[in-house]
């Protein structure tokens, strides 16, 4: 293998494989390296994939990727111990090209997506870790693989190494992770029948749902659970927050267990296969946990810059990482014109992503993380709401209480006008204004 | 009570003869919290019945939970060599 590139990028998942690609693409000699036996091996995620950063660059991407459904309903369910209340939106906009989401399989997706960076003249090589940086006169200057005589030199190394990622921590942009700023999520695989899915979930033809669970976790636990439909089966987790797993020391699998032996979640579940098993931190920190971006001859992108945008009502990472990768590249390209490769000229990153979606996005929604961090988010509020809806709907021969009443005797108690003013307070200063 | 091995024994891996993660059992016996235990997904720390932390990397999943966890200093995380591990292919 040559030792010299213009470019290395570190990890073929959507980041990396994307900043390869627009790279190549511009005549730049590209070395992707991934630790799996294929892009995607390691990778899971919910999920959905949010293609319209995509299709910008691979347009009508969904007729040669390995897509499952698209998303044209969208369900957030609070779950109580009996009971759930949902919110559940359908249109047919989202089945229109070019698509709002698509269920996706990482390990098929990734694969995919990694050979368009290969086409575009990528050299992609795989069952490669790479264990450090190299340095010359103060700048990145390659990498350290590990393999027989792995020192790769590079004018730039891209840092795609996903949410772990030891790159950020060896190059000093990043400190550890405080426990608040990543979570853990598992997933299993859960086969039924086409025809099964698309009537239990009131889909038509490649329609897909994505649904999303608050409550019904073991006790003190926060965090959630979903289900997400792919073409014959479907993707049920749970996501749980660190500092609330010691409540209890309640292992995940067992909220996972919890979660799928709801009856309301049960039901959408019966007699389905479990296919296979997975697990995967996500970095939903946000700005307070995003490194430092760059410095001299690297950049970092996708999970390993903390790039994904989770508050509750989104729930985005595949696209962020397909920005972070655009931006990534461009950068490099600018500075190859420039011939400068400094820390200086690897600022330019940060000012596209400031103009970018990405950017604004996270500080537009950067008091997200302290609202989805409430315990009263997790507990409180989806139980009262089931019961409210139970009380309401609950005709026993007795005349009727008007909703206020109602409210009024079931929060009574569990929790104060002061704190629900609070919260409220909180959750629009985190999404609504 | 879920059985792990029943889940894991649904995954494919193909493990490498050492460890990819290292585990300093001396300073997990002063540990108040042993969070390792149930925090890792794939339940590879165990605690014997007189408190002596086990770990085992086979049905390691590669999250980097436990390295988030541990305040005590006691993981030392890295990835399996290239090709070995774990390997999803349905997520």
């Amino acid at each position: 293998m040559k030792h010299k590139f213009d470019v290395i990028v570190v990890g073929a998942g959507p980041a990396g494989a994307t900043a390869a690609m627009v790279l190549a693409k511009s005549g730049l000699e590209v070395l992707l390296l991934e630790r799996g036996k294929y892009p995607g091996e390691k990778n899971m995620f919910g999920g959905a994939l949010f293609g319209r950063v995509l299709n910008d660059l691979v347009p009508n991407y969904w007729e040669e990727a390995p897509v499952e459904r698209y998303i044209t309903r969208k369900v957030i369910t609070m779950l109580s111990a009996d009971s759930s209340f949902s919110f559940d939106f359908k249109t047919t906009k989202f089945g229109e090209a070019p698509y709002n989401g698509f269920s996706v399989n990482r390990s098929r997706f990734d694969r995919w997506y990694a050979q368009k960076a290969v086409e575009a003249g990528a050299l992609l090589v795989t069952e490669t870790v790479v264990d450090d940086l190299l340095w010359v006169d103060g700048r990145v200057a390659g990498v350290r693989t590990r393999r027989d005589q792995g020192e790769v030199y590079a004018d730039v190394v891209i840092a795609a190494d996903g949410v772990n990622s030891l790159l950020a921590q060896k190059a000093k942009l990043r400190k550890n992770f405080l426990p608040n700023h990543v979570t853990v999520g598992v997933k299993e695989v859960i086969q039924l029948p086409k025809a099964t899915i698309e009537s239990r979930f009131n889909l038509s033809g490649a329609e897909g749902v994505s649904n999303e669970f608050l409550g019904g976790l073991p006790g003190g636990m926060q965090g959630g659970g979903f289900i997400y439909t792919n073409k014959e089966s479907l993707s049920v987790g749970v996501v749980a927050q660190f500092p609330t797993m010691h409540a209890q020391r309640v292992p995940i699998y067992e909220a996972l267990e919890q979660f799928k032996s709801h009856p309301s979640v049960q039901a959408l579940l019966k007699d389905g296969v479990v296919k296979e098993y997975s697990a995967h931190m996500i970095p939903e920190g946000g700005l307070e946990m995003m490194p430092k971006l760059y410095t001299g001859g690297m950049l970092i992108a996708g999970d390993a810059a903390g790039f994904v945008l989770a508050n509750g009502l989104y729930l985005e990472g595949v696209n962020f990482a397909i920005a972070s990768g655009i931006a990534a590249a461009q950068t490099v390209v600018a500075a190859k014109e420039k011939g400068d490769y400094s820390s200086g000229s690897m600022q330019h990153y940060q000012q596209i992503l400031e103009e970018s979606f990405l950017l604004k996005d996270l500080r537009k929604y950067k008091h997200a993380l302290t609202f989805i961090e409430n315990p009263r988010l997790h507990t409180t509020y989806p139980d009262l709401i089931c019961q409210l809806a139970e009380k309401l709907f609950t005709v026993d021969g007795r005349s009727h209480q008007k909703i206020m009443p109602q409210f009024r005797e079931i929060f009574q108690g569990q929790v104060s006008w002061r704190e629900v003013f609070k919260d409220v307070k909180e959750a629009g200063r985190a999404m609504i204004w | 009570m879920v059985v792990i091995e029943d889940k894991l024994n649904l995954i494919r891996y193909r493990v490498s003869p050492e460890a990819h993660i290292k585990v300093d059992k001396n300073r997990c016996v002063n540990c108040p919290h042993q969070a390792c235990t149930y925090v890792c997904p794939a339940g590879c720390y165990s605690k014997t019945d007189d408190g002596q932390l086990l770990f085992a990397y086979e049905g390691c999943l590669e999250c980097g939970s436990c390295r988030v966890v541990c305040d005590q200093g006691a993981v030392d995380w890295n990835y399996p060599r290239g090709g070995y591990g774990v390997s999803f292919r349905f997520v």
